[in-house]
């Protein structure tokens, strides 16, 4: 083995010569193929960046992000601050642009837009804790079920189904009742632990594709274990269905969130969450409605940025659909 | 045929088992005690606690509750409320309501949702499908409560078109607005789907044969075209029915319909076990013989696929 009496400087040179005479072949081929083939990922990349839905989503995605991170940036206003003076005969001052009067008061004279403002840290973080947790775990089963077949397969895809059969919101619903102090992790395992059916299946079914392809049947011949070819060779030709689910999932996720603190069973006080002013606000809707349009709105906002994004990225990663 | 519908019921009693199983696990392995909680606030009497949950079964071990609860289950006994009352009994009331409300959903979702993909689909890349894509992209956007509070303040207390609430749910015509919010979500999805597989389809061989034979472009369309692009949206709507049968909860909840999702509401909320999973075992059934038939319902729509 000529490499090994190498010292690690010339084996250094050697790669770098190897580097060089591969971009001179590339560019002498250049003009016959336009440079070296282009991947799945820069394609969608390509695609993404010149579709307008991506930009304003992502750009608003961004704002949420920010957001959720340092809400302190976009007011200087205490949201658990409640002063009765204000109460929620204080009507909006829409002209007031980011001052604590912007959104008018709620009930309890809380400013409605520092609390639109830090309620976006708890749904945001709830739609990507689950998105998260539900890819790794259904990605997980799923891959196991498709890689393996036979017997796994069957148990596996049994379990799935009695997962599927629960309906979601109503076992997140039993899950959650048994807890009094609902922080966001809790809500994000129980909408976890039910949710991941969906990515488990479009995973084994992504896998089975994915598995009879020459490469992989190469890697085996050349002697692969099965962790190197399920990690190194199927998992990255076979994420891509799944990365589509769960980007558009990541929406239904916060709206989901929103939907349970509305029924009172989701985030509890003294978090501060969207679904839980506007359940907060429904009792007087009648006479209030801006108590609960602005979380409603923000709510509504933000499940359309992780919707468009997930649009977005299924056009650019599946051009079959479109 | 009749071995594939044998086979497919004999593989749905492991899943009706693990699903019931489950439900049944999670409702009564959780902590909180029900029976503690019927007291309230005041100091409950150690005795009629002991009582109570032997009246219940919950001194047994959870696995015989469980075997108890099947062995009732299959003789046609759902157990009964902490009121009292036959679950059967609150059943039979609620679910003749929530299946009305799902029938007015799923007919305003079948028809509103196909045509809407059909046209978009049909003009792919152009206004009308872009404005149809607009369209649904807000109504996925927005959660069924607050487009509930929307449609009830709009046209129910502004407008007046309709009563606010429902008073008496067998007036189908009440039914219409918190029909139209429960099936607005599957609504999107179904125009989603359908246009699709239209736009698809339209570029088959089939379609152009079908052009070259001189039909009509009716019949091309609503024949040829629409058969065969109905398969996946058929595959949703089946899965669907369950879907609204359960997720009723909010919208019942938004319009004071006494169904299903009402009932489930104050069981799971009480702590009420025998409801909760009655309830859920009712509606696994259902999702179990809806998704069958929709695969009995591939060989209709499409004659390539046999059941042996």
């Amino acid at each position: 083995m000529p490499d090994v009496t190498k010292t690690p400087g010339t084996a250094a040179e050697s790669a770098a010569e190897t580097a060089a005479a591969a971009g001179e072949a590339a560019v002498v081929a250049a003009p016959a193929s336009s440079g070296k083939p282009r991947s799945l990922w820069s394609d969608a990349w390509g695609d993404l960046r010149r579709n307008p839905f991506f930009v304003i989503s992502a750009l608003l995605i961004v704002l949420l992000l920010v957001m959720a991170a340092w809400p302190s940036l976009f007011t200087s206003t205490n949201p658990r601050n409640g002063d009765l003076t204000h109460h929620f005969l204080t009507k909006p001052e829409y002209g007031d642009v980011f001052s604590a009067d912007w959104f008018g008061y709620d009930k309890q004279g809380r400013s409605i837009y520092a609390r639109v403002i830090y309620g976006a840290r708890a749904s945001i973080s709830v739609g990507v804790l689950v998105t998260i947790a539900v890819t790794l775990l259904g990605g997980l089963v799923g891959m196991i079920a498709g890689y393996y077949g036979g017997w796994v397969d069957s148990v596996l895809s049994r379990v799935t189904d009695i997962f599927f059969g629960i309906p979601f919101f109503l076992g997140s619903m039993v899950i959650l009742v048994s807890f009094s102090d609902r922080k966001v992790w809790v809500v994000a395992s129980a909408m976890a632990f039910l949710g991941w059916t969906q990515i488990a299946r479009v995973m084994r079914g992504s896998v089975i594709t994915t598995k009879q392809s020459d490469y992989v049947t190469a890697a085996r011949a050349l002697g692969a274990g099965t962790g190197r070819i399920m990690f190194r060779h199927i998992l990255p030709n076979a994420i891509a269905p799944v990365i589509v689910v769960a980007t558009i999932a990541l929406g239904g996720y916060i709206a989901a969130e929103a939907t349970l603190s509305y029924l009172g069973l989701g985030l509890s006080e003294p978090t501060i969450s969207w679904g839980i002013d506007i359940s907060d606000a429904k009792d007087s809707i009648r006479d209030n409605p801006h108590v609960m349009f602005f979380p409603a709105g923000m709510l509504c906002i933000t499940v359309l940025a992780f919707i468009m994004l997930g649009d977005a990225v299924r056009d650019a990663l599946d051009p079959k659909l479109r | 045929m009749g071995r594939y519908v044998a086979r497919r019921l004999l593989q749905m009693i492991p899943v009706f088992i693990g699903t019931t199983l489950l439900i049944f696990l999670m409702v009564h392995w959780l902590p909180g005690d029900p029976i503690k909680a019927l007291w309230g606030d005041k100091v409950p009497d150690p005795a009629q606690v002991e009582a109570l949950r032997h009246k219940y079964g919950f001194d047994l071990p959870l696995w015989h509750q469980y075997w108890n609860y099947m062995t009732d289950l299959f003789q046609g006994n759902f157990g009964e409320t902490f009121g009292g009352r036959q679950v059967s009994d609150v059943m039979g009331e609620a679910f003749p309501v929530t299946i009305r409300l799902a029938v007015v959903a799923f007919v305003i979702e079948v028809v509103l949702g196909i045509t809407l993909g059909v046209f978009a689909g049909l003009k792919a890349g152009k206004a009308l499908d872009t404005a149809v894509l607009v369209f649904t992209l807000l109504v996925i956007s927005v959660p069924v409560f607050v487009l509930g509070y929307i449609f009830q303040t709009v046209f129910g207390v502004q407008l007046g078109w309709v009563t606010p609430n429902v008073r008496n749910s067998e007036d189908i015509t009440e039914l219409i607005l918190p029909g139209a919010v429960l099936g607005s979500l599957s609504l999107a999805y179904v125009a989603r789907l359908t246009r699709t597989t239209i736009s698809e389809n339209l570029r088959s061989d089939y379609m152009r044969t079908a052009l070259a034979k001189g039909l009509p472009r009716r019949r091309i369309v609503g024949v040829h075209l629409l058969r065969n692009s109905l398969i996946p949206v058929v595959t949703f709507l089946g899965t669907d029915i369950g879907a609204l049968m359960g997720g009723a909860i909010v919208t019942e909840g938004i319009f004071n319909v006494q169904g299903v999702g009402q009932q489930l509401y104050r069981a799971v909320n009480q702590g009420e076990g025998t409801t909760t999973v009655g309830i859920v075992t009712v509606l696994v059934l259902v999702f179990l013989f809806t998704s069958l038939i929709v695969d009995l319902l591939y060989a209709v729509l499409d004659p390539r696929i046999r059941y042996a």
